[in-house]
């Protein structure tokens, strides 16, 4: 799937300009916790939130993701569509709720890019 | 690109300005003489037509100015070169067929210019004026493109050499002991900035040739680093980043207010962020536990009242080869994040 399918397949309009659309998308994360998203996303996944503000941007930045999804019709402030264009990260904007977009995005055979927990969210250990 | 006529010297809204892209950016950056055919083949108004098709045939040009004294007269093009060939008048004169509608632009106009005269007047090509209003190149839109897919190409390069020379740093200073170190101020509250630090510290190492998991590793420590630094201190502070061959140290420090409890600091899920801070998507206790992921060796030292040190190390090739000191680490070495 790439960043033209995903657009189509959540009725999503693109918020930055992008040139390439055709970047390959691996898979999908869903948060609203950018605390999660550091720790268990793995590179190329699109990332869907509820979020709107530029550290939404930043961590999709640092944690390589390939594309931002804003469920819920969320329409970001200016900075973070202005840091989101700087940094080449497209925004996309559906008017679908979270479970939904999950939901249609796994249907279309999305994988998962979430890191599986060991033993629950809190032992890092192993 | 089309703008309308009356656009011109209007003020651009941050709507707009935020729309704008790096193609349009460099119509307004580029010259015309950057993207220009300086080598001028043109016509002389008592030349028979037929100069003009063998011209035209043996450079594969679909016009040509027209020029007498240094000043450009009028121009041919292949539809009037057509209505002399249809009346097989080669013969006539170059000045009888030539248009004299002129629109020119100078080697100094920006790409811009070029393209509104191209939009609104309809023609092919344009002479192209020196500051004595000679004629010293022509124009049309294919070299425009060519012009802008070339500078698109140098943007891409430039970045390329950049790479290429950060990442020869280490090969090319020769030492006993060669480090790097960038300091970043991170300002108590900046919300709107934070993370740009950590941007440039991602930026850095891959410019320096770092593998892309290492620069993803550092670059998610740094971040949750700064965000402490952003959320929790007092002035803000500091975050010192040291590069070696061998291994990458970060640093993020502050003054104050210092972590009463560091073993309940370090408990996943621990946070005394404010609600605030939680819609922000952090404040979730998960920083520490995130950056101690990302990392070979992490510690954590404060004095309540005092302040806060983080020592983080990412070692390049495996530790043992370069005998760096053991240190004592609040946890032992975890799985990274890929």
């Amino acid at each position: 799937m790439n960043i033209r399918d995903l657009i189509r397949i959540i009725d999503g309009t693109l918020i930055t300009q992008q040139e390439n659309l055709t970047r390959e998308i691996k898979g999908g994360f869903g948060a609203d916790l950018m605390s999660d998203v550091l720790a268990s996303i793995q590179p190329e996944a699109v990332l869907l939130t509820g979020l709107c503000n530029p550290q939404v941007v930043r961590t999709a930045q640092m944690a390589d993701v390939a594309a931002i999804v804003l469920v819920r019709g969320k329409q970001p402030p200016i900075e973070t569509i202005r840091l989101a264009n700087e940094e080449a990260v497209p925004l996309i904007s559906t008017p679908y709720g979270m479970f939904d977009v999950c939901g249609r995005l796994h249907d279309a055979g999305l994988a998962s890019l979430e890191m599986p927990m060991a033993n629950g969210p809190c032992d890092c250990s192993d | 690109m089309d703008q309308d006529p009356g656009a011109r010297g209007r003020k651009i809204t941050d709507q707009e300005a935020q729309n704008i892209n790096r193609v349009e950016e460099l119509a307004y950056e580029l010259r015309v003489q950057e993207v220009m055919t300086g080598d001028l083949k043109a016509l002389a108004p008592d030349m028979p037509m037929s100069v003009a098709l063998d011209l035209f045939r043996s450079a594969r040009i679909s016009g040509a100015p027209v020029i007498m004294d240094e000043k450009v007269v009028g121009v041919i093009s292949l539809e009037d070169l057509i209505r002399c060939l249809t009346v097989g008048n080669l013969e006539a004169t170059v000045e009888s067929y030539m248009s004299r509608s002129l629109v020119m632009v100078h080697s100094r106009d920006p790409v811009v210019e070029a393209l509104k005269l191209f939009v609104n007047t309809r023609h092919g090509r344009l002479p192209v004026l020196d500051d004595n209003d000679k004629p010293i190149g022509i124009l049309t839109k294919g070299d425009i493109t060519l012009g802008m897919l070339k500078a698109l190409q140098r943007d891409y390069q430039a970045e390329e050499v950049r790479r290429y020379r950060a990442s020869h740093l280490f090969e090319d200073i020769i030492s006993d002991r060669t480090s790097l170190i960038m300091r970043y101020n991170i300002k108590q509250g900046d919300f709107t900035k934070g993370g740009a630090a950590s941007s440039y510290i991602k930026r850095a190492l891959l410019r320096l040739g770092a593998a892309p998991q290492i620069a993803r590793r550092l670059g998610i420590a740094a971040y949750e680093a700064e965000m402490n630094l952003i959320i929790h201190t007092t002035n803000g502070g500091i975050i010192r980043v040291e590069i070696e061959p061998h291994q990458i140290t970060m640093e993020a420090y502050d003054d104050g207010p210092g972590i009463k409890d560091i073993d309940l600091a370090l408990r996943p899920g621990y946070s005394t962020a404010t609600e605030e801070i939680r819609e922000l998507g952090f404040g979730a206790g998960m920083g520490l536990v995130n950056i101690q992921r990302c990392v070979d060796s992490m510690k954590l030292e404060s004095t309540y009242g005092k302040g806060t040190r983080l020592r983080m190390k990412l070692f390049l090739q495996k530790p043992e080869e370069f005998g760096a000191e053991k240190e004592g680490t609040n946890d032992t070495r975890n799985a990274h994040p890929r």
